[in-house]
C-alpha cells in the first residue's frame, strides 16, 4: 500500500506522551510483525488512537493481512460474537486486554499493542483483492462489514490528496476514532505524502487534547457535525491556532447556520473549512466543496472529489438533467467497494458493486452543479456521526419489551422513541442507550396510546413528525 | 436554592446520575460524562448560575471537585 521507505526519518507517528516513530522504524518493526504471521489471513483489530493500533494497521495493509477494524471499547459478548462468525486467526489488541482473551497466545509486542494468536481460527478463503473490513453502524456489534479493496483504498486515499492538496508539511490530529470510515481516511492519506499524525486518544473536551494541538502545531483536524456544534460552543475561533491550516467536515450534513458561520471564520481567520460527503461503503469520500466556495455554496456537499462521478436518477431509474430536481444521489468512481460480508464465507466474494453506488441519499444539484443533500431514502439516523438503523432499533425494542409497541423516529443528533406504555418509558431509554452506546442526550421517549398504523399494519412514521418537527 | 444544590442539580440533570455518585466523579469515568454529556452539563451549569464560562474553563472542568474550584475562583460562586 505505502512505501515508507521513501520518507527515511520523518516522524510518521507522535502522540501526546512523547513518542514517536519514524517512517523507517514503521517499516522495520511491521515487517517484524508481519513475519510472525505467516501467510495471508484475517486479524481482529481494536483500534484506539494509538501509536501502536496505526503501526499494526499499516503493517497488515502493507503485507497482504486483512484487518477488520473494531473499536477497542466494543462490548465483550459483542466482540466473541463477532469471532465466532468470522474466526480470525489473529487479533491486535491494547497490551492492557490481553487477559482478556485466555486461549490466545502472544506472539509480538510493541508500542502498547499485542499480537495474540487465536487457538480457534478457520481460514475461510479470502479474495484476492480483500483489503480490510470496516463496520457499518458502529457498536452495535452487527456482523455486516463492509469489505474494500486495496485499489479501492489507495484511490481513495490519493483522490483525498489531490483536492486537499496535502503534502509532507501536514501535521492532522485525531479527533475521530480510526475504525470509523472518516477517521482512517486522514490516516490512508497522509501516510502516502509523508505528514506526521499527531495521535492522541484525548477529545475536544480535554485539556491534554488542546495542549497536544497547540505543542505540536496541528494543521488540520476533521470532525462530525456534533464535532462542529461543541467548537462552536466552546467558542472556538477565540483560541489561539496559529498552526491550524484546515477544518474538514464530514460524517452527516452540518446545519447550514453553522456552515456558513464556520466558513465566515475560517475565511476571516485566513483558514480553510472544507464541507465533504462519503460513506462507508465508498471507502470513505464521494465529494467536497471547495473552500473558496463555503461560503457562496453553504448548505451544499459540493462536487464529486476526483476520479468520482455524481447522478441524480428518478423514481423511473432516468437521469434528472434539471437543476432543483430531487433525485437518488448515485456515485460512480474507483472508491466505490466491493460489498458487504455478514459471514465468513462471504469473504471469498469479489466486486458486486462494479464501480457503481446508489447512495440512499436523495439530493439536488444547483445551476452551477453544486450538489445538495435534502433527505434519505431509507430509516436511518446519523447521530454524532454514527449510522443508526431506526427499523433496527424498533426491532430490538420490540424483542426485550414484548408486551409494548413501539417506533423510532427523529431527525439527525435526536432520536424519538414512540413506546405505549409511559411506565417503560425509562426502561426503553436506559436500554437503547445502552445497545447504541451513545450519550443519553440524543434519545427522547414519547408515551402515546398507539402507534399509527395504516390498515396492513404498516407504521405510519410521517404521523410521529408532528412530536419533533 | 443553595448554589451546591443547583451545582448538584445540574449534574443529575445533564449527566442522569445520582447524587450519590457525584463525590470524585470524574470526566470519562461513567458512560454519559463524555463529550457529548460535558456539553450538557456546561450548558445546565451556564443556565444555573447564569454566566458563560470561558474556553479554558469548559475544558479544564474536569471533575466534579474540579469544576466548583473553576467556579469558585473565576466566577465568583460560592460554595
Amino acid at each position: 500500500m505505502w512505501d515508507f521507505s521513501r520518507f527515511g526519518n520523518k516522524t510518521a507517528l507522535i502522540d501526546e506522551y512523547g513518542t514517536a516513530i519514524t517512517y523507517e522504524q514503521l517499516e522495520q518493526e511491521g515487517e517484524k510483525i508481519s513475519n510472525v504471521i505467516s501467510k495471508r489471513c484475517l486479524v481482529f483489530s481494536l483500534c484506539e488512537n494509538s501509536i501502536g493500533s496505526i503501526l499494526g494497521y499499516s503493517s497488515f495493509l502493507n503485507h497482504n493481512i486483512v484487518p477488520v477494524l473494531l473499536s477497542s471499547h466494543l462490548e465483550k459478548e459483542l466482540l466473541e460474537n463477532l469471532m465466532s462468525v468470522y474466526r480470525p486467526a489473529y487479533l491486535w489488541v491494547p497490551n492492557g486486554q490481553v487477559n482478556e482473551f485466555k486461549g490466545s497466545r502472544m506472539i509480538y509486542e510493541g508500542y502498547g499493542y499485542a499480537l495474540l494468536q487465536t487457538d480457534d481460527h478457520r481460514n475461510y478463503p479470502l479474495y484476492e483483492d480483500l483489503c480490510l473490513m470496516l463496520t457499518t453502524s458502529g457498536s452495535t456489534g452487527s456482523p455486516k462489514f463492509v469489505r474494500q479493496s486495496y485499489g479501492n483504498v489507495k484511490d481513495n486515499a490519493k483522490s483525498i490528496v489531490e483536492y486537499l492538496k496535502l503534502d509532507e508539511s501536514e501535521r492532522p490530529i485525531t479527533t475521530l476514532p480510526m475504525n470509523y470510515t472518516y477517521g482512517l481516511s486522514i490516516i490512508n492519506s497522509h501516510f502516502f505524502v509523508g505528514a506526521t499524525l499527531l495521535v492522541t486518544d484525548k477529545g475536544l473536551m480535554q485539556k491534554e487534547f488542546w495542549s497536544f494541538f497547540k505543542n505540536q502545531g496541528a494543521t488540520s483536524f476533521g470532525g462530525v457535525p456534533y464535532t462542529y456544534e461543541m467548537l462552536d460552543r466552546l467558542r472556538f475561533w477565540r483560541m489561539e491556532l496559529p498552526s491550524l491550516r484546515t477544518m474538514t467536515q464530514a460524517g452527516g450534513k452540518l446545519i447550514p447556520e453553522l456552515h456558513k458561520k464556520f466558513a465566515e471564520h475560517a475565511k476571516e481567520a485566513g483558514k480553510n473549512f472544507i464541507v465533504m460527503y462519503g460513506q462507508c461503503e465508498a471507502t470513505a469520500r464521494m465529494g467536497y466543496l471547495p473552500p473558496e466556495k463555503a461560503i457562496e455554496k453553504c448548505g451544499s456537499m459540493g462536487i464529486a472529489i476526483p476520479g468520482g462521478e455524481f447522478h441524480l436518477v428518478d423514481i423511473n431509474g432516468k437521469y434528472i438533467s434539471e437543476p432543483f430536481v430531487t433525485g437518488e444521489l448515485v456515485y460512480k468512481g474507483t472508491n466505490v467497494t466491493l460489498g458487504y460480508a455478514e459471514c465468513g464465507e462471504d469473504l471469498r466474494k469479489a466486486d458486486e458493486r462494479n464501480g457503481v453506488l446508489q447512495t440512499g441519499d436523495m439530493a439536488q444539484f444547483d445551476e452551477d452543479g453544486y450538489f445538495y443533500i435534502v433527505g434519505r431514502k431509507k430509516r436511518f439516523l446519523k447521530i454524532y456521526g454514527n449510522r443508526v438503523n431506526l427499523d433496527e432499533i424498533d426491532r430490538l425494542v420490540k424483542g426485550r419489551f414484548e408486551t409494548i409497541d413501539c417506533a423510532s423516529a427523529g431527525v439527525d443528533d435526536h432520536m424519538y422513541l414512540f413506546v405505549t406504555d409511559e411506565a417503560l418509558s425509562d426502561a426503553v431509554k436506559e436500554f437503547v442507550v445502552f445497545k447504541t452506546k451513545l450519550n443519553a442526550a440524543a434519545f427522547q421517549v414519547v408515551a402515546v396510546d398507539e402507534i399509527p398504523k395504516n390498515d396492513s399494519g404498516k407504521t405510519l412514521y410521517k404521523e410521529l413528525e408532528k412530536y419533533y418537527r | 436554592m443553595s448554589n451546591l444544590e443547583k451545582y448538584d442539580g445540574a449534574f443529575i440533570e445533564a449527566l442522569e446520575v445520582e447524587k450519590e455518585q457525584l463525590e470524585g466523579l470524574e470526566y470519562q469515568q461513567i458512560p454519559s460524562w463524555d463529550s457529548v454529556g460535558h456539553m450538557e452539563l456546561v450548558a445546565a451549569i451556564e443556565d444555573a448560575f447564569d454566566i458563560m464560562m470561558d474556553t479554558d474553563d469548559i475544558i479544564d472542568f474536569s471533575s466534579y471537585e474540579k469544576g466548583k474550584e473553576i467556579l469558585a475562583q473565576n466566577y465568583n460562586i460560592e460554595f
